[in-house]
């Protein structure tokens, strides 16, 4: 057993672009030469802004997608180019969490259903009993009441469906889990409830996390490891405390200072501040 | 000084007879000329609604049950729909949250500044052409007269909403109502749409209503603030004042739940769930006292 579960090598990925009707797509790329090594029990915060390619770098990491080149290794299985038939033994033990559950859980099903469905469709559940009880205990773990087995998504807060989601996420006990943006949507007093959820789960039961956010603020709360992505590439990769306290590249601290911390700063509203004149001018 | 906007004891319900529901529940803020006031609550504490209130814009099912708005003096309630509306657009503007949807997708930019400049300052199609070019380039737009053949889609969501800003402080409003503007931008992103504000309405000397539900854009940008919860005002004053000793336990509890990126993350406490119930149960209480008090 290696210290490292997920390891990427070069990753690369390309969208085939139309550039005319009749002419051969040129493909674009959105993930340029990426290298992380996600350690075992260990949280990776992806920060990028819209654009960047985060969420396509998480949807390469459960292999929604596959990498045009460059290898993807998990636990030590190089998994970049495995067929649907051959992930399907890996698909347990690697999950996501989406943005937004309201759109991601079922809307015509309980949550019990919901909840039991990766158990049904990998044959681990043993008749309608189990399902009751297996879906209790993940709510359970979620910190939802197992009453919750018979309610319908949209009988649910925001902070109640992502706890349902995340409770989805965990039923077949996975080891690696890649959660894109899931408290983006959420007020502050919920987003702070699910920030902690999230760190005593992966206390509880050693998880793997790739936690992708816009958010850097977010992101120190949670995660050991931060990369920065900006134009499909990683321009900065470090331990949490480091990135915060010394951020290297340029594109970091201009992400670091944009944040307004809920503390008065005269000046900070000075348009001084060197990257309006890169960022400008994004007309199509 | 006459307020810019007064609002006093304003009451918001939703539906009607036996199902209505409070969403503002006696409401009172003043607004002086150029003061930027930043209005904090979360989802459902009925700051949009108070907005909306403001540019008369309510839900149809909504209805102001209590209380007055006065702008500049001048009573909006009483006011006749002509009147308010020749108000709206001109001297009260409104900057929208969304910029995908504020703006007329078959409609190119140039068009749709026009129709406001035309319709408020009565001007000829060239000139309001011309303005609608400077507007662009007071909001930092390169290239603007390229930007007024565009249509909404062909520019980016930064930019949307720098158009949209344009069009709010095009005839020199007293009053911007700017409805959590920057909430689907990246921060970087933010921080220019912040600036740009800002500058503006330094120049055209407008007072602000800014909807937020992030304490950090308060801190930056507004001298005043006005938390909202359940639709009542918890706590309101100087921002410095608020943000370094919050009387209320409530803003004290979003302080402590709003993770911030110089502090590690064992400073992070979530609002305490038993502090939310009891504040929606206090105003579910006010209600029925409200309800008893006028039978």
């Amino acid at each position: 057993m290696s210290d490292v579960l997920l390891r990427t090598g070069s990753l690369s990925f390309a969208y085939p672009q139309r550039t005319g009707l009749f002419r051969p797509p040129v493909p674009r790329e959105v993930i340029r030469q990426i290298d992380l090594a996600v350690p075992r029990g260990s949280v990776l915060g992806l920060v990028g802004e819209s654009g960047s390619g985060k969420t396509t770098l998480g949807r390469l990491l459960v292999r929604l997608l596959e990498p045009t080149s460059g290898g993807i290794q998990f636990d030590g299985v190089e998994i970049g180019h495995l067929s649907e038939a051959e992930m399907r033994p890996l698909r347990a033990r690697i999950q996501m969490i989406f943005q937004d559950p309201q759109s991601s859980l079922n809307p015509r099903l309980r949550l019990g259903v919901t909840l039991t469905r990766p158990l049904q469709v990998h044959g681990r559940l043993q008749g309608r009993r189990d399902r009751r009880d297996r879906a209790a205990a993940l709510l359970d773990l979620v910190g939802l009441p197992a009453a919750f087995v018979d309610r319908y998504p949209h009988e649910l807060s925001g902070g109640q469906r992502q706890r349902a989601g995340i409770a989805r996420a965990l039923a077949l006990e996975p080891d690696f889990i890649v959660a894109d943006e899931i408290v983006s949507g959420l007020d502050v007093s919920t987003q702070a409830h699910i920030l902690l959820l999230l760190r005593e789960l992966r206390a509880r039961l050693g998880l793997t996390l790739v936690f992708i956010s816009h958010d850097l603020s977010v992101v120190r709360v949670l995660c050991d490891d931060v990369a920065i992505l900006h134009h499909g590439e990683v321009v900065e990769y470090g331990p949490v405390a480091r990135i915060f306290s010394s951020p290297q590249h340029v594109y970091t601290r201009q992400l670091l200072t944009a944040i307004p911390l809920p503390d008065v700063e005269p000046g900070w509203l000075d348009e001084s501040n060197p990257f309006v004149a890169h960022q400008q001018g994004s007309a199509a | 000084m006459t307020p810019v906007l007064s609002v006093q004891g304003l009451q918001v319900a939703i539906g009607k007879g036996a199902h209505a529901a409070n969403v503002l529940r006696g409401v009172s803020l003043d607004l002086q000329p150029g003061e930027v006031r930043g209005l904090v609550g979360e989802s459902g504490a009925g700051k949009s609604m108070l907005g909306r209130a403001v540019l008369g814009l309510l839900p149809a099912n909504a209805a102001i049950t209590a209380g007055t708005i006065t702008f500049a003096g001048r009573d909006l309630l009483a006011m006749g729909e002509p009147e308010r509306r020749g108000l709206l657009g001109r001297s009260i503007a409104l900057i929208p949250q969304d910029p995908m949807t504020s703006l007329n997708p078959v409609k190119r930019v140039g068009a749709q500044m026009a129709l406001l400049l035309r319709h408020h300052l009565a001007l000829s199609k060239r000139e309001a052409r011309e303005r609608a070019a400077d507007l662009l380039a007071e909001v930092a737009i390169r290239e603007p007269r390229r930007v007024l053949e565009l249509y909404p889609h062909e520019i980016s969501g930064g930019m949307r909403q720098r158009v949209l800003i344009a069009m709010a402080f095009a005839c020199d409003p007293v009053l911007v109502i700017a409805d959590e503007p920057t909430t689907a931008l990246d921060v970087t992103v933010q921080r220019q749409v912040l600036q740009l504000v800002e500058r503006l309405r330094l120049r055209h000397g407008s007072a602000v209503l800014f909807i937020t539900h992030d304490l950090g854009v308060v801190a930056k940008l507004c001298r005043t603030m006005t938390v909202l919860h359940a639709g009542r005002v918890l706590e309101e004053g100087e921002t410095a004042e608020v943000l370094a000793r919050p009387r209320h336990p409530y803003t004290r509890a979003l302080l402590a739940a709003t993770p911030r990126a110089d502090r590690p993350a064992e400073a992070l406490r979530p609002v305490p769930p038993a502090l939310i119930e009891s504040l929606w149960s206090e105003a579910y209480r006010l209600d029925r006292l409200a309800v008893v008090g006028t039978a």
